[in-house]
């Protein structure tokens, strides 16, 4: 770190910036009031719910945990399970295109590559609406609509991270490695899964990363695909849990539950891979 | 090509070397070609198509036709579809400018050298990224909720009346805190990340001629930053025209968000509800295209005051 290097030959003598911390702590405190609101109110009954104040713990965490595991015999957990199997194996199979068309375009000079790139890059622009009706219709027509194919396989196709995957290729593979490669008889196949792959590997983490959150919190595609509850991603079920509880205030605290329940494993996943994450892939995006 | 091979392996070398990109691109071309070429080809085709009743009387046969830009027309003349749009442009400009902004100024924040416990704010305004946009609506419904709200809660015990966050101009404004409180980390990361990209070097020079901070992060910084700063803003403007899960996760909530309250919703009503599904192609494509052109322009005015003389 050379900030920190620099500092200490330096000494400041400044007082450090006491408005700055406020300023962060109160954006900090916003960020994480809602969540620990659900947390707790997730423990409380529903009588409770609505009569005592909001940031006291109540005495029916585990019955609400029970409760909720009970609802239409177990159906909370296998929405939970279709969002992981929706947004992982998406996420997986979307990196590894976008990581084979990122390759070829960052690392082949062929014909038609600027047309190539140029479309794709557009495709970032198109907004998912316009997308998602002639999907359904379209997805009707051969008889995929309400399958788990209609949700995942549109999400696979992902213009931004074939954009983020060119521009990693092009800054992480060395064009002497490749040429070292082919001369040592390697079959293009082989160097592409034994050295441009592990090469990519934190760029590919990062493309990853925003699919499978992308893909998990996405709403309107199962929203339009699926009529049958137990193909529901979790986000799915919670919105026609809440639509239901609308008049019955007792599924309130189960939509609570529900949400906390669903928000936890996530904010874990996020906390891991941090690490992983390299943002200044997205922030350069648009230099290049 | 290396000048030894053979002619025969050295075509093969050839065919090869042109083959192989675009083998390693033909997945993402195909599902590119059928998940967004063929949808968009077939929206547009629908959007001039429509029902139309051959015959007459009781015995008149609907028809799928080519009906010109009668879907277009209705679109635009439908006071429904008018003033989601309109919904939707309101919210935009209270929602785009406050994400934006809060998360420049978090992003500078962070950058400030001798401020505590940046590590800890960073990770928790950015902890909101992982929630999806239905439970933050959830969450934030609950919080506006008379019911359950711990802000109406303490206003009541502060003697102030009961809050309603659901009325008019209220509404946008808790619709617009929800896309701040889920989008404000994810934009700030990434302008952050690139304010750590600037050489420290930069600065020194303006703290040797007595800057300040302030002056440092409004001179420097910020134009320096301004690449990232577009394309933030330019999927801020692409998401937030089309809000959708969170109208429709707190309509359940309150009385105030109707059916049809912005264009997606109106969209959906027409496709799946009423069968008008060449209207709601058309409405669509309207949307989108006002969503390329914002974007565009965006691109191109930003881009030449960012760039500036070579541009």
């Amino acid at each position: 770190m050379t900030a920190a290097a620099h500092h200490r030959r330096r000494p400041d003598a400044r007082p450090r910036p006491r408005l700055a911390l406020i300023v962060l702590l109160l954006g900090a405190l916003y960020c994480l009031t809602p969540v620990a609101w659900v947390v707790i109110a997730s423990s409380k009954s529903p009588r409770e719910l609505f009569t005592t104040f909001s940031f006291a713990p109540g005495s029916g965490l585990f019955d609400n945990l029970a409760n909720l595991g009970a609802y239409g015999g177990g159906q909370f957990w296998q929405w939970g399970l279709n969002s992981l199997l929706y947004a992982g194996l998406g996420a997986v199979l979307s990196t590894l295109v976008s990581a084979m068309a990122g390759y070829a375009l960052a690392k082949f000079r062929f014909r038609g590559r600027q047309v190539l790139f140029s479309v794709i890059l557009a495709g970032v622009l198109v907004p998912g609406i316009v997308l998602a009706v002639p999907q359904y219709l379209l997805l009707a027509a051969v008889g995929l609509a309400g399958t788990h194919w209609s949700v995942l396989l549109p999400v696979i196709i992902n213009p931004f991270g074939i954009f983020l995957c060119r521009v990693f290729a092009a800054a992480a593979v060395p064009q002497s490695t490749l040429e070292a490669a082919r001369l040592d008889g390697a079959g293009e196949v082989r160097i592409f899964g034994s050295i441009v792959l592990p090469m990519m590997t934190q760029g590919l983490v990062t493309v990853f990363l925003l699919q499978f959150v992308g893909i998990w919190n996405n709403f309107l595609l199962p929203f339009i695909m699926l009529s049958d509850q137990d193909k529901y991603p979790i986000t799915l079920g919670l919105y026609t849990f809440l639509g239901k509880g609308a008049g019955d205030a007792d599924l309130y605290p189960l939509v609570i539950m529900g949400s906390a329940v669903s928000v936890i494993p996530l904010i874990v996943l996020v906390l891991v891979l941090q690490r992983f994450w390299r943002a200044d892939l997205l922030a350069g995006g648009l230099k290049a | 090509m290396p000048a030894t091979s053979a002619p025969s392996s050295g075509r093969r070398t050839r065919v090869r070397a042109v083959a192989t990109p675009w083998l390693f691109a033909t997945p993402a071309i195909v599902l590119f070609t059928l998940f967004l070429i063929i949808p968009i080809g077939y929206a547009i085709y629908l959007s001039f198509r429509g029902f139309r009743i051959e015959g007459g009387g009781a015995f008149g046969r609907r028809v799928q036709t080519f009906v010109g830009l009668d879907n277009y027309l209705s679109a635009l003349t439908d006071p429904g579809y008018v003033a989601g749009l309109g919904r939707v442009l309101l919210y935009g400009v209270i929602a785009i400018p406050s994400v934006l902004g809060l998360a420049l100024l978090f992003a500078l924040l962070l950058d400030t050298p001798r401020v505590r416990a940046r590590g800890f704010a960073r990770t928790a305004i950015f902890l909101p990224y992982a929630v999806p946009g239905v439970i933050a609506s959830l969450l934030w419904g609950f919080l506006y909720l008379p019911s359950t709200s711990p802000i109406t809660y303490l206003a009541e015990r502060l003697g102030a009346g009961p809050l309603d966050f659901f009325g008019f101009p209220a509404l946008y404004f808790s619709l617009a805190n929800i896309a701040l409180w889920s989008g404000v980390g994810f934009n700030m990361i990434i302008i952050f990340t690139s304010l750590r990209a600037i050489p420290a070097s930069i600065y020194e020079a303006a703290r040797i001629d007595g800057a300040s901070e302030l002056q440092i992060a409004w001179r420097i910084k910020i134009p320096l930053v301004a690449p990232a700063l577009v394309l933030t803003g330019l999927f801020s403007v692409i998401g937030t025209l089309q809000l959708y899960s969170e109208p429709a996760t707190l309509r359940p909530m309150s009385n105030t968000i109707s059916a049809t309250w912005v264009p997606l919703m109106k969209i959906y009503q027409e496709a799946f509800m009423n069968d008008n599904l060449g209207g709601a192609a058309a409405a669509s494509v309207v949307l989108a295209l006002g969503i390329l052109v914002i974007s565009l322009l965006l691109l191109r005015f930003f881009q030449r005051r960012t760039f500036g003389d070579n541009a």
